[in-house]
């Protein structure tokens, strides 16, 4: 394939006076796991909804396979996987004939019955939609995207209210989506899930991607780490500075304990252990810290709540 | 179990058989719409056949009258009220969305929910029929009144269903629930189900006959109790509806 499997580029829709994407462009490549990960209200629904046909860009383009998502949705719709952000039964069907049903509607699906199996609803086989639990829901909806077998699945917040075992199955299953040469593209606003997850990772806020790359990029991007440790207190901090790279920057956030920003490599540290030796200062309780994805999640959106 | 990718939608004929199946599934489950479609058509035929609380029919057996003007309004319920109720709320609850991102077309979901109102108008037109032959209905037959009687069905159904579609699509859910069951009771006491239409003042008579209950339960007392040929007048009178209806929620109809 010599297009992406996803392309947005320079993707605007309003609501009225509220702008839910700005400008946002992402892509994703044909077999790998693409997080869009993003603060709630950061316009993740939205742009997975126009890439699903449901609504049309205001300005930008969308391309799905190298379609158009709302003019070529009939070409599209066998080949697509959707998870929507809850709904989409019929209150009054069994989580059984709901995956029958949706498996009626492909060629060559999966066996309902072992899919069942795999998420761990068996046993609710023979409830009604409507009786199912919020996480029961949630895995049939998982179920219900890749019934199919499309070549590419949408899953919005996929994880969302499911317990620790649930999310494990909802992760094996997109590990297993990919190794079976399946594209997806997930949203999430939980770091852990795009760091395990994910080839690529874009970080959506305000309605646009505010950085991209692969989980370890994005952790150790520009001021990727940090250096600690504890001294005596009042150590010549421009002088130490000098001593290191120049985009390194040196500070003593509390008496005795310093910190050291910068992309942490092995000769930062010896170029800080050497410093110490040449100034006869004993670096106690010296650690190396990567950031975490959540670090930079937290850096890039702001720490405000919303 | 391999995720490999192997799209390819169904051959539609295999989707339409899901899909109506499906529906109908869940309208026999529904006690609601049982209720609805079925025990209050039966239960109605039995009452106005054997209390004259309601007057007599008008002019012939009380019975002759009856049974069309039940037959309309279990058709009435099935294809209007049990369908506008179902498609509102299954638009409320996201169905109507998530189905509209698989490879089933909107075209074979719309015939699948007409599949399943069809069947359940054969059951209908099965029992009703059944207890009116066996409470004294005689019903003209001839090729006319059979033909006439699918053909009145059909254009009921269309109608209905339009009218239905308008309101589900366009309506909150709980919205269509009480207009589609208002109308229904109304079209109980003005659709020429209960009572004649010439027991209204000649003016509103008049007006009521194009009423698609009326129109329906009249074209169905000229085909089998009368013995006239094809009512063309009340086909019509559906097909009017039919096209108003259906012009109408196309233009309107919001999917989620």
């Amino acid at each position: 394939m010599d297009h992406p499997a996803v392309e947005v580029r320079d993707l605007t829709k309003r609501y009225g006076a509220t702008t839910a994407v700005a400008g946002l462009t992402l892509s994703a490549a044909p077999g790998e796991v693409l997080a869009v990960l993003g603060p709630n209200g950061a316009g993740k629904t939205t742009t997975v909804e126009i890439c699903e046909g449901y609504r049309r860009p205001d300005s930008g383009t969308v391309r799905v396979l190298g379609l158009d998502p709302v003019a070529d949705a009939r070409a599209l719709r066998p080949r697509v996987g959707v998870m929507l952000q809850g709904g989409g039964g019929y209150p009054g069907a069994r989580a059984g004939e709901m995956l029958r049903l949706l498996a009626s509607y492909a060629a060559h699906p999966l066996d309902p019955a072992e899919l069942l199996d795999r998420l761990g609803l068996t046993a609710a086989a023979g409830t009604a939609y409507k009786r199912l639990s919020g996480g029961q829901k949630q895995r049939l909806s998982l179920a219900m995207a890749v019934v199919s077998r499309p070549e590419l699945v949408f899953l919005d917040e996929p994880t969302a209210g499911l317990d620790p075992q649930a999310r494990h199955a909802t992760w094996d299953v997109v590990r297993q989506l990919r190794a079976d040469g399946v594209t997806v593209v997930l949203t999430t606003h939980h770091m852990e899930e795009a760091e395990r997850l994910a080839d690529q990772v874009v970080v959506v806020d305000g309605g646009r991607a505010v950085a991209a790359g692969t989980p370890a990029e994005l952790t150790s991007d520009g001021a990727g780490g940090q250096l600690r440790f504890a001294a005596a207190p009042g150590l010549d901090l421009v002088a130490l500075a000098a001593a290191l790279p120049a985009d390194v920057t040196v500070s003593e956030p509390r008496r005795g304990e310093y910190l050291v920003s910068g992309t942490v490599d092995p000769h930062l540290l010896a170029a800080v252990t050497a410093w110490c030796a040449a100034h006869g200062v004993l670096a106690e309780d010296l650690r190396v810290q990567r950031r975490s994805l959540e670090d930079v999640f937290l850096d890039l959106t702001g720490h405000g709540l919303r | 179990m391999s995720f490999t990718p192997a799209p390819e939608a169904a051959p539609v004929g295999r989707m339409l058989a899901a899909q109506t199946r499906m529906e109908l599934r869940l309208s026999l489950r529904n006690g609601e719409q049982v209720l609805l479609t079925l025990l209050i058509p039966l239960l109605l035929t039995v009452l106005l056949a054997l209390e004259p609380f309601l007057g007599d029919g008008d002019g012939g057996r009380r019975i002759d009258f009856v049974v069309p003007g039940v037959l309309a309004l279990a058709i009435t319920s099935a294809a209007f009220t049990g369908l506008a109720i179902g498609t509102g709320f299954e638009r409320k609850y996201g169905v109507l969305k998530r189905l509209g991102a698989t490879a089933l077309p909107r075209s074979v979901l719309l015939l699948g929910k007409t599949g399943a109102v069809l069947c359940i108008e054969l059951l209908q037109v099965a029992l009703v029929g059944g207890l009116g032959l066996a409470l004294g209905w005689r019903p003209t037959g001839g090729a006319v009144a059979v033909a006439g009687t699918v053909l009145l069905v059909v254009a009921g159904t269309a109608a209905f269903a339009g009218l239905g579609l308008l309101l589900a699509g366009s309506l909150r859910a709980e919205a269509t629930l009480a207009a589609a069951n208002l109308a229904w009771f109304l079209l109980l006491f003005f659709g020429g189900v209960l009572f004649p239409l010439d027991r209204f003042p000649a003016g509103l008579a008049s007006v009521l006959e194009f009423l698609p209950t009326a129109a329906l339960a009249d074209g169905l007392r000229d085909v089998l109790r009368d013995g006239a040929g094809l009512p063309v007048q009340s086909l019509l009178t559906l097909a009017v509806w039919a096209l108003l209806a259906f012009g109408a929620a196309a233009a309107t109809f919001k999917w989620e």
